[in-house]
């Protein structure tokens, strides 16, 4: 039995413009000890789609309907008693700006020993003893003098740390981690990710990992779903969806990834915006901004379809699949000859 | 940054803003005297020009100008901690405003703590409550709050419940402290029965401006990341509340706070004390202001900028025990 299992997941937000619909039918399983990678540009629904998982979407703006299960029980519509006790125990979660995510007001210590006395009847100096441990182990440096600054006291990179201990407090068996790194240096973004790692190393941790950008989730993860205005567009094994993308926005982000084997001179950027959620264009919602569209494209979504090649890889697209290979052939050769060129 | 030295630093600053605030607030006044003179010799005997005038004209520093006039009150402060004699009567006013700031005082703290009540619970309800039942009639609440005068609270409650309903005297102060004798009106209870009115004006006046205050603060806190965090953790809604959004969203309310009790409070001390019969300050102030009675005004100009720097200090201690970036970094 898969540890998260989503299905046909939406989430409407009614606004004083009308309903915006974030995420519009996803479904995606994972299991124990796995990563799944979801990538998406801002404003795709990575975040809206796992701030319902955990149930943290407003009620009283926001319409859910689908399934989410979480190690075989519902949480759609679970008692507030329930979904507490799974948050911060069985799921922890960090968020993207780690400078916003932390209590001003409270010491790293208490704010982490309130982790563990939410969910634990122990006492506060167990609960401390735990937090001290826990920062040692996201690599604090003199974790024992650290635990009572504020957080403004720390430097980012420090605080994501901190924010990572909190999750993983409780030994909780999944991390959702909500684009933990875009706020953070480069070199801190690459420590943070080695950490987390190592931590699912060691913890056999299923980690969901939100991001933009497709070198984590090729470093990170073991499936790959990528987000296209709030739909799932293509999910694969993350060597798959390297190897052979079968749909345009895949292709469009794989050629925006900066990698050191490509010249930032030809890093392309997929040009147009984002899809409006309030007002979705018809059939593919990227066909205004896809290069290969044709009518179909313009008058019915495409549903999620196996690949010719595995039937566990899965993408939306109208293109046959002679266009299809075709197309990213040319791609994939252009890519690597700006490599020649580069070497 | 070294700590000691902030604190140092702090320290001077406060002291250097406090004489800049008491020679300008003091000399403003002076001056604004001096422009709308109102001759003082004829308050006190009725013309000027005479002998006797003269002599008074001496005796009160009036025969020099503005400047070593005010120089003088200085001085006095300085040397023999005087604020000067009334030209009404010849009284000190030291003791006079001695008399009147607890009545002062005691009005707009005692309205402070009864707004408060009523503003923080009702805040943060039709905050975490939007469009309930409390929200709403909050909302009318504030309404009347924002739009009713003063005097007109003031009266309406007087007849209503003074006169009307007999539960509430509707006029006088009785003293905090027990004083021993028979006429005097004195102690807590009877001290908080003669104010009831009084602070209610108060309480409603401001109350009004702090729950939509408060609302609109408690919300923002509750759209903070770190109380999403908190959520994510587990944290029941008492939890929640208690610990990550009621202190955050105390932090304006304090600095708000600080400013409104000294400026809001003296200019509706003026109209309360002059509906509910209280001799303090604010009656006097008034008083002194349309007969030109310059050491009374120049004396309340004084207290009330003391009242300034003293409530400025409570806000920072305050507000460095609430929020503890600003306790490291200032
Ligand atoms: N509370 C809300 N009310 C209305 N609309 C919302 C709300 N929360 C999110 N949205 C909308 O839902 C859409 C998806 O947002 P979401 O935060 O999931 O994007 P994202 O993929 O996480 O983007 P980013 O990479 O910028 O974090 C956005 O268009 C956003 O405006
Ligand atoms: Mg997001």
């Amino acid at each position: 039995m898969a540890l998260l299992e989503v299905t046909d997941l939406v989430t409407r937000f009614r606004t004083d413009d009308g309903i915006v619909q974030a995420v519009s039918g996803v479904s995606f399983s994972l299991d124990r000890g796995q990563t799944l990678g979801v990538v998406g540009e801002s404003g795709s629904g990575k975040s809206v789609t796992f701030l319902t998982v955990m149930g943290l979407v407003d009620p009283r703006h926001a319409d859910v309907t689908g399934s989410v299960r979480f190690d075989g029980n519902e949480l759609l519509g679970a008692s507030f008693s329930t979904l507490r006790k799974i948050r911060g125990q069985r799921i922890g979660m960090i968020f993207q700006d780690p400078m916003t995510s932390l209590n001003p007001v409270k010491r790293i210590g208490w704010q982490l020993e309130e982790a563990v006395l939410i969910h634990n009847d122990v006492s506060r100096s167990e609960a401390r003893r735990r937090s001290l441990e826990v920062l040692d182990e996201v690599e604090i440096p003199r974790a024992d003098a650290r635990i009572d600054d504020y957080p403004h006291q720390f430097s980012g990179g420090m605080r994501q740390r901190v924010m990572i201990a909190m999750a993983l407090i409780n030994q909780p068996d999944l991390l959702i981690a909500d684009e933990p790194t875009t706020a953070l240096d480069v070199t801190t973004q690459a420590q943070i990710l080695r950490l987390m790692k190592k931590l699912q190393d060691e913890h056999g941790t299923a980690i969901v990992m939100i991001t933009h950008d497709l070198g984590v989730v090729a470093e990170l993860a073991d499936d790959a779903a990528v987000m296209y205005g709030g739909r799932i567009v293509e999910e694969a094994k993350v060597q798959d969806l390297f190897a052979q993308p079968e749909m345009p926005y895949t292709w469009g982000l794989l050629g925006s990834l900066p990698r050191a084997d490509i010249t930032a001179a030809r890093l392309e950027q997929i040009p147009g915006q984002p899809p409006s959620l309030l007002r979705p264009p018809n059939g593919c919602a990227f066909n205004p901004r896809c290069a290969y569209a044709f009518d179909r494209c313009r008058a019915e979504l495409p549903e999620l379809r196996p690949s010719p090649t595995s039937g566990e890889h899965r993408f939306r697209c109208h293109l046959d699949d002679a266009d299809r290979l075709r197309i990213w052939t040319a791609k994939k050769a252009e890519l690597t000859s700006t490599e020649g060129t580069a070497a | 940054m070294d700590e000691g030295f902030a604190l140092t630093r702090f320290v001077l600053r406060r002291t250097f803003w406090a004489f800049f605030l008491f020679i300008v607030a003091t000399f403003v006044t002076y001056v604004i005297f001096y422009v709308v003179p109102a001759n003082p010799v004829s308050l006190i005997n009725g013309a000027g020009g005479t002998t006797a005038g003269q002599h008074l004209r001496t005796t009160l520093h009036l025969d020099v100008p503005v400047f070593q006039q005010y120089w003088i009150f200085v001085w006095n402060i300085v040397r023999h901690g005087s604020l000067g004699y009334s030209f009404l009567d010849g009284s000190s006013v030291r003791s006079v405003l001695g008399r009147e700031a607890p009545i002062t005082g005691s009005l707009i703290l005692g309205g402070a703590v009864l707004w408060l009540l009523l503003a923080i619970p009702i805040g943060i309800i039709s905050a975490i409550r939007p469009r309930s039942l409390v929200d709403r009639f909050g909302m009318i609440f504030v309404l009347i709050g924002v739009s009713a005068p003063a005097v007109w609270l003031g009266l309406i409650l007087a007849y209503s419940f003074g006169f009307k309903l007999g539960w509430t005297p509707i006029a006088d102060y009785c003293n905090f402290f027990p004083t021993h004798g028979l006429t005097l009106c004195s102690g807590p209870a009877r001290w908080a029965y003669h104010l009831v009115l009084p602070w209610t004006t108060f309480a409603l006046l401001f109350a009004a401006i702090y729950t939509r205050m408060i609302r609109a603060s408690v919300m923002e806190t509750l759209s903070e990341d770190y109380v999403r965090t908190a959520k994510a953790k587990g944290a029941g809604s008492m939890r929640l509340l208690v610990h990550h959004v009621l202190r955050n969203s105390m932090l304006p309310v304090v600095t708000l706070l600080g400013l409104d009790l000294v400026a809001l409070g003296i200019t509706n001390a003026v109209w309360t004390e002059t509906v509910f019969n209280l001799h303090g300050l604010g009656s006097e102030i008034g008083y002194a202001a349309r007969v030109g009675n310059l050491p009374m005004a120049v004396g309340i100009v004084v207290v009330v900028t003391i009242a300034v720097i003293v409530l400025n200090f409570i806000v920072d201690v305050l507000y460095a025990f609430l929020d503890p970036r600003i306790r490291l970094s200032t």
